[in-house]
């Protein structure tokens, strides 16, 4: 194992960890992870991802920093305000760990793009703020067979669960379609506290790193839902349905579709 | 001097290394052997001649023998008992 001195004491709390070491390092700086959106829980999934020396972090985001992503966007900042989302992160990721390559993707993900955009990597992290784009990267990580973690807010709740392909269940298995838009309010609607896509996000960020270590149970068929107000974790079994549209034994869903898009955050 | 009969593999001198990076270069260096070899470990942190040890018990190694070889320095075999 050669790392540079430098590395050895950035990553030095890792490298002492028994399940880690320097071997756990090399494959979090060998991983290569998708991230689908810079916002709420884009900003603190990559932070702690680059932090944690994971060697490509591509993100993507077609939005620009306002001020009023400032309340829970950590990776943005009044001077990157009118700023593209995924080129502002890049600059705070790489200012915080320049061992890690950001490729910052300034589209928006359709159905047109996805499955080319994520072949080559490794981990998908969905920080979409919408159900038709959460469901089409469920459907495309279903057919490429990605892991996905997958994680949401609304007002003082989030929920996180890890999705894998052949595996376990997808968010199909869950709820076989999207709600009607209108149905489920959005954040902008709705409200959320500031920290919550903190807590959801860094969940997220621990999901992908065992994933990448291949160390502890990750939550493959569990949905965990973290209640701020009451303080309250609990965890709900997601069992995989054997008539999922995407996943099941005969599916019915067999290309990716745009649905009716929603106001973002 | 050192009386000892354990033949080391490989070894690794630490000396002017303080802690945590005693720990982190003594793990690489034990990554590196195969299980059943012995690393040999110099080193003048004081702390360390003791967080070693148990560390290296702790990830699953052997810790065959821990020396203070002269008022500044120790040296510490540790066997590699499985792939870590």
């Amino acid at each position: 194992m050669d790392f540079a001195e430098e590395q050895l004491k950035r990553y030095s709390r890792h490298i002492i960890l028994p399940e880690v070491g320097g071997k756990g390092q090399k494959k979090i700086s060998g991983a290569k992870v998708f991230m689908i959106g810079a916002g709420g829980l884009g900003c603190p999934v990559g932070y702690y991802l680059a932090a944690a020396g994971v060697g490509t972090i591509a993100i993507i985001d077609n939005d620009t920093v306002e001020l009023s992503n400032l309340q829970r966007q950590i990776a943005h900042s009044v001077k990157t305000l009118g700023v593209n989302k995924a080129d502002s992160a890049k600059q705070t990721f790489e200012a915080l760990n320049p061992d890690v390559n950001v490729i910052a993707i300034k589209e928006r993900i359709n159905s047109r793009n996805i499955l080319d955009l994520i072949k080559d990597y490794d981990i998908v992290v969905d920080g979409s703020d919408n159900f038709p784009t959460r469901y089409l990267i469920n459907d495309a990580c279903v057919m490429l067979k990605k892991p996905l973690v997958s994680g949401a807010i609304l007002r003082f709740e989030g929920q996180v669960t890890t999705i894998v392909p052949g595996e376990g269940p997808c968010y199909r298995c869950l709820f076989e379609y999207p709600p009607p838009p209108g149905l489920v309010p959005s954040c902008q609607e709705a409200g959320v506290l500031g920290v919550l896509p903190g807590v959801i996000g860094a969940l997220q960020a621990t999901e992908v790193l065992k994933l990448i270590l291949g160390k502890g149970a990750p939550l493959k068929g569990q949905l965990l839902i973290y209640d701020a107000l009451g303080a309250n974790f609990r965890k709900v079994k997601i069992p995989k349905n054997p008539a999922c549209p995407i996943c099941g034994e005969n599916p019915t869903i067999t290309e990716l579709t745009d649905s009716e898009e929603y106001c973002s955050i | 001097m050192i009386m000892n009969d354990i033949k080391a593999d490989k070894k690794l001198d630490i000396k002017g290394v303080v802690c945590p990076y005693t720990l982190v270069k003594t793990r690489l260096a034990v990554e590196d052997i195969e299980v059943g070899q012995v690393l040999e470990v110099l080193l003048d942190y004081p702390e360390a001649s003791e967080s070693i040890p148990r560390a290296m018990l702790n990830y699953g190694h052997s810790v065959l023998k821990v020396e203070k070889i002269n008022p500044t320095d120790w040296i510490i075999y540790i066997k590699k008992e499985v792939e870590d």
